[in-house]
């Protein structure tokens, strides 16, 4: 019978200052957590809002003026506040010191900062809303956005300073990554997640800087009429767009590299097979990483920018494909002979894979400069979009949520209602952006407010796969909070993992390991280590 | 270990004198050759000499020569980013009408919002 050490991370020490100044890595990653739900949450009714509206053409339950500023919305917090520390901050927060064996991360003040960063740049961001939210789309293009009289410094300034807090976490996982391995682990032995978030947190203090720069500029040109990106003043709006996307390209990438790096884990702990092509998975993160700075402009196809550039940006972008594949390809060879379990993790790793290859592969389409022109700012990119950030990133959250959940907690989550879920889940996400792939191809632009009648029926059916995916994800809000409190004890090892934050206790003990551990054998060895999860031996006694 | 590093560190007091004299002697430089006009590489050499002035303070003032070269890698790899941004925009900046002459011209001049009596506002023109 699995039981719950009294003495874990959750219960030692007590009281709300224990919470609100630890150091705790695991404390402040699960104070991470709630805040990018609640503000998935707020994004969420905000999306929901927007298919409402879109359910029939016309006015329906919002103005055009209203609408702007909710999908302005919807997509500066699902982007600043949601998915960009969804992983990293989060989960890898609370498991990677676990998986290096470390006590905690390198700076644990710089980490407890970063939170608190986060959270005040939310508070500017939540301001805005109040103070007339902003309707410029959450990429802030000019000339529109030196001009509009909504809140866009408000909301603005909150970008900047969250992009503060997310250098501040790639830092510390840099140094930690570098200086704090188990004795044993070396580079090559670490598990994939750590790769993982290894990219993903170059990418954040190298690319973040320039968002932080842009949006700076463009308040000066707001406030003190400095011309850089106004023509009438000197400037150049196309400028803009290229400050804007040398940071929000790369920043694609952070989303998806974390999911990426959770899928690599979970792929193979799930079917407890060695992982196929370890190196060159760890290879293809920092391949991604790197080759995401040089493909921005294929954003631009249309803005302006020289033919020149679009031409040399197109064949650049169509090798951000080739490490994609080779991850998807070796995630595939890994299940061959594998002991595949459909565990709730597992089902979402399944609708990553599937999600996310649509995503990718609609991706060259638009990375085509040819077939861009005609897709441009249509549905066909706001499909592609979430196909990669929802499908790909949300969906691989998910996975590691369920995944990394009874560590966290210590308690398990009632599986059958979660594999439920995953599948209403899974069916939602297809009802809702199937058909915007089809509206898009058929020329609905995106961002429109009205639309023309024979657009109706997709937009309808886009609407109901909003809805049946925001009851998937209250239904996933109740069984898990229910689990916290009610769930079963889940045992240090329910999927039978080999990493090592599956040899401490769950929850964690308040120094993650009582001695320091030593790595004796790689990550993914399952062809010379037999290991039972916790879960089947349950099963098997009872 | 960190001791043994630390000692490799402290540079003889002549060699900061030296870069910071250089240091004079590159303002004074810059200065001057302003009064020089040289056409178009009068951006060049100034550029030039505060590059080459900047790498003095890193490698030196900095310490990053005698560091471990990881930082003078990490370093190196943030100049190699900027350079990235600024050569692939000047692909579009500098070469806009390379391949097609710049006209700018309405693509179906009878087109409604082309036309004197069309209203104001365009907020037909997207449903078209």
């Amino acid at each position: 019978m699995n039981i719950i050490p009294e003495k874990n991370y959750l219960t030692y020490p007590k009281g709300l200052k224990s919470w609100l100044f630890t150091l705790d890595h695991k404390r402040i990653g699960l104070m991470y957590l709630f805040a990018i739900m609640f503000f998935f949450l707020v994004g969420g009714i905000f999306a929901l809002m927007i298919r409402l509206e879109l359910f029939s053409p016309g006015k329906d339950i919002v103005s055009a003026d209203t609408y702007n500023q909710l999908f302005t919305l919807h997509g500066a917090i699902m982007i600043f506040l949601f998915i960009i520390p969804s992983i990293p901050a989060s989960l890898g927060n609370l498991i990677l010191p676990l998986m290096l064996g470390a006590k905690d991360v390198a700076f644990p003040r710089l980490n407890l900062a970063s939170w608190y960063i986060y959270v005040f740049g939310a508070m500017f961001a939540v301001y805005s809303m109040i103070a007339g939210a902003a309707d410029t789309g959450w990429t802030f293009y000019t000339p529109y956005s030196i001009e509009t009289n909504t809140a866009v410094i408000s909301l603005t300034t909150g970008a900047f300073i969250l992009g503060f807090s997310s250098i501040f976490t790639g830092l510390n996982f840099l140094v930690t990554i570098h200086k704090l391995r188990a004795p044993g682990m070396t580079w090559f032995k670490m598990p994939l997640f750590v790769w993982g978030l290894y990219a993903t947190s170059i990418i954040q203090v190298v690319a973040t800087p320039v968002l932080g720069i842009t949006l700076l500029l463009l308040i000066l040109e707001r406030v003190a009429g400095i011309g850089i990106f106004n023509p009438a003043l000197g400037g150049d709006p196309v400028l803009f767009q290229h400050f804007f996307w040398f940071y929000s390209h790369p920043a694609v990438y952070i989303m998806i590299l974390p999911g990426m790096a959770i899928i690599s884990e979970l792929i193979s702990v799930h079917s407890h097979k060695k992982i196929f092509g370890y190196k060159v998975i760890a290879y293809s993160s920092l391949a991604i990483a790197f080759i995401s700075f040089l493909v921005w402009g294929h954003h631009m196809f249309v803005s302006g920018q020289s033919e020149l550039a679009g031409m040399i940006f197109s064949f650049l972008t169509f090798f951000v494909g080739v490490p994609s594949g080779i991850k998807v390809f070796n995630w595939v060879a890994t299940l061959y002979k594998g002991a595949v379990r459909f565990t709730t993790p597992m089902l979402y790793t399944f609708a990553f894979l599937i999600l996310f290859s649509i995503g990718g592969l609609t991706g060259i389409f638009l990375g085509a400069l040819s077939v861009d022109v005609h897709l441009h700012d249509t549905y066909f990119v706001v499909a592609h979009f979430h196909y990669t950030m929802m499908g790909g990133t949300v969906i691989a959250f998910f996975a590691g949520l369920h995944h990394w959940w009874p560590k966290i907690w210590g308690r398990m989550y009632n599986e059958r209602i979660a594999k439920i879920t995953a599948v209403l889940v899974f069916i939602g996400f297809n009802l809702t952006f199937i058909p915007q792939f089809i509206m898009g191809a058929h020329g609905m632009p995106r961002r429109y407010y009205d639309y023309l009648p024979q657009f109706q029926g997709m937009h309808e059916l886009s609407t109901y796969g909003a809805y049946l995916l925001g009851f998937a994800f209250t239904i996933m809000a109740v069984y898990l909070i229910h689990s916290i409190f009610k769930g079963k004890p889940a045992g240090n090892n329910p999927w039978g993992g080999l990493t090592l934050e599956w040899q401490t206790t769950s929850p964690p003990d308040p120094h993650n390991f009582h001695e320091v551990p030593v790595w004796t054998h790689g990550p993914y060895d399952y062809d010379k280590i037999k290991v039972t999860p916790d879960l089947e031996k349950e099963l098997e006694t009872a | 270990m960190s001791k043994k590093d630390h000692q490799e560190h402290v540079i003889p007091l002549m060699v900061y004198l030296a870069v910071g004299a250089a240091l004079l002697v590159l303002t004074v430089i810059t200065v001057a050759v302003s009064y020089v006009n040289l056409g178009p590489f009068n951006l060049v050499v100034a550029i030039g000499i505060a590059t080459f002035k900047a790498m003095l303070v890193a490698l030196f003032f900095m310490h990053l020569l005698y560091d471990n070269k990881l930082f003078m890698a990490v370093f190196l790899s943030g100049l190699m980013f900027l350079g990235v941004f600024i050569i692939l925009t000047m692909f579009d900046t500098m070469k806009r009408d390379m391949i097609y002459d710049e006209v700018a011209k309405p693509i179906n001049p009878k087109a409604v919002i082309y036309q004197e009596s069309a209203p104001p506002t365009d907020q037909t023109g997207g449903q078209q």
